[in-house]
């Protein structure tokens, strides 16, 4: 098994891209190494991104924030601007695993590892977040819930990368917001995750939102009509229940000893209302 | 193919060692360098037994690779004592009884060490989510969750 650490993009898409056997990006390693150790996976080639400046770095871009895929949830934690400007990202990213977890897991390593259920990735498409990707055919960038397809299915090619994430710039009176439901309160995998971003005017009506829901199909769900139910709204007791009407009527959930089919649709509706909640809350005070 | 030569700190001392790529943090500190306190409970990041500080933050040793800490600096539960004289936190465990079978006791050391050092005066609350990660099934968490508590007022009294 080789180990190769390089300092630029160009020389981690090029080994990836020439490897003969499997390859895998190594961030944070706290899915990697597991799998590793489980004899899930047996890569001929792993390449650590965390010597690439590029995705490591958090800055405020075009009035928006960078943030490299091989940030750890601990560093996103204690950036102040960032929690302020986007708190529900933040607690999403810190809501996976334990302290020691967080001081490894990254944003890229959440969404390339490929799970509905990943913690991060309803916050980041509900933010409306794009996927910066470097690969042999040059860079692009691509919406988060664009990059994940199914289960352990991502939409990069061989030799392609996640190098870093762009939230875009935050209007007035925006926030967002990230719930999930486990059965205890810390260490777990979520049962369902439910990520709002929302924006008011003066009047406190919903201008514009999106809403994801994580664990309820087998990818991270970006649901306009749940944000179609409740822009033009104060979000009154109306539009709550067309809110969660609208998030039930999205959900496939598996159903397994983590939580019912019914019991994770029902979660699903009343996470989604409760993160929007959250969210006017925070807006309101912005 | 050939190992890796890695050259790297550990509590404060230069060290070099050879790993294979596959040969994580936790194997390199235990096999090669004959440092066991780190205890490798799960080797999956859940219980928190292997934990150590990398570059001041800390992290589960059996998810990190040797490879990975070249240039770094590690901070193990080897370091905590100064000679023969024990750390606070780790006097307190003693005296609060906060350990039985003791394979946990290094790492809710060395996790509760990076605790106090960023918040000398934390809540129960905080205490026990930080310590999420660390798992004990003899204690019961009360007896060590008191001795971190009893530990941060002794050193805030200095």
């Amino acid at each position: 098994m080789r180990y190769e650490a390089p300092e630029s993009v160009e020389g981690a898409v090029a080994l990836l891209t020439g490897a003969k056997g499997e390859a895998r990006v190594l961030a944070g390693g706290t899915d990697l190494l597991v799998q590793m150790r489980a004899d899930l996976v047996d890569p001929e080639l792993i390449v650590d991104i965390k010597n690439i400046p590029e995705t490591r770095a958090v800055t405020e871009e075009k009035g928006g924030w960078r943030i490299g895929a091989a940030v750890t949830g601990a560093e996103l934690k204690e950036n102040a601007r960032l929690k302020k400007t986007w708190p529900g990202v933040v607690e999403a990213a810190n809501l996976i695993g334990s302290t020691q977890i967080q001081g490894r897991a990254t944003l890229g390593g959440n969404l390339c590892n490929g799970s509905p259920a990943a913690d991060s990735v309803p916050a980041l498409i509900a933010a409306g977040a794009m996927a910066s990707l470097a690969g042999p055919n040059g860079r692009r960038d691509l919406p988060v819930e664009d990059v994940m397809l199914g289960p352990r299915k991502l939409a990069l090619g061989k030799g392609e990368i996640v190098v870093s994430f762009l939230l875009p710039p935050r209007p007035a009176r925006s926030s967002d917001a990230y719930l999930r439901f486990i059965p205890r309160t810390e260490m777990d995998i979520a049962v369902v995750g439910a990520g709002v971003s929302l924006t008011l005017d003066g009047d406190s009506v919903i201008t514009a939102a999106r809403v994801s829901l994580g664990a309820v199909a087998a990818r991270v769900l970006l649901v306009p009509e749940a944000a179609q139910a409740i822009i033009g709204s104060r979000l009154d007791k109306p539009a709550q229940d067309r809110l969660e009407a609208a998030a039930r009527a999205v959900c496939r959930p598996i159903d397994d000893k983590r939580g019912t089919t019914e019991f994770r649709i029902d979660v699903a509706a009343v996470l989604t209302r409760r993160s929007a909640l959250i969210a006017l809350d925070r807006a309101r005070a912005n | 193919m050939a190992k890796h030569h890695i050259e790297a700190h550990v509590n404060g001392d230069a060290v070099e060692f050879l790993c294979e790529t596959e040969e994580t943090l936790l194997d390199v500190l235990r096999d090669t360098l004959h440092l066991t306190g780190s205890k490798e409970g799960c080797g999956s990041g859940d219980c928190g037994a292997c934990s150590v500080m990398l570059d001041g933050r800390l992290v589960c040793s059996c998810l990190v690779l040797g490879c990975e800490v070249a240039g770094r600096s590690v901070e193990t539960i080897e370091g905590m004592a100064k000679g023969e004289a024990l750390h606070p936190l780790q006097q307190r465990f003693l005296e609060h009884a906060a350990l039985q079978c003791g394979i946990c006791t290094p790492g809710f050391l060395v996790a509760s060490k990076a605790l106090l050092e960023r918040t000398p005066n934390p809540t129960e609350h905080e205490v026990r989510y930080w310590l999420a990660g660390n798992l004990c099934r003899c204690t019961g968490y009360d007896k060590i969750v008191t001795a971190v508590m009893d530990t941060a007022a002794a050193m805030r009294k200095g």
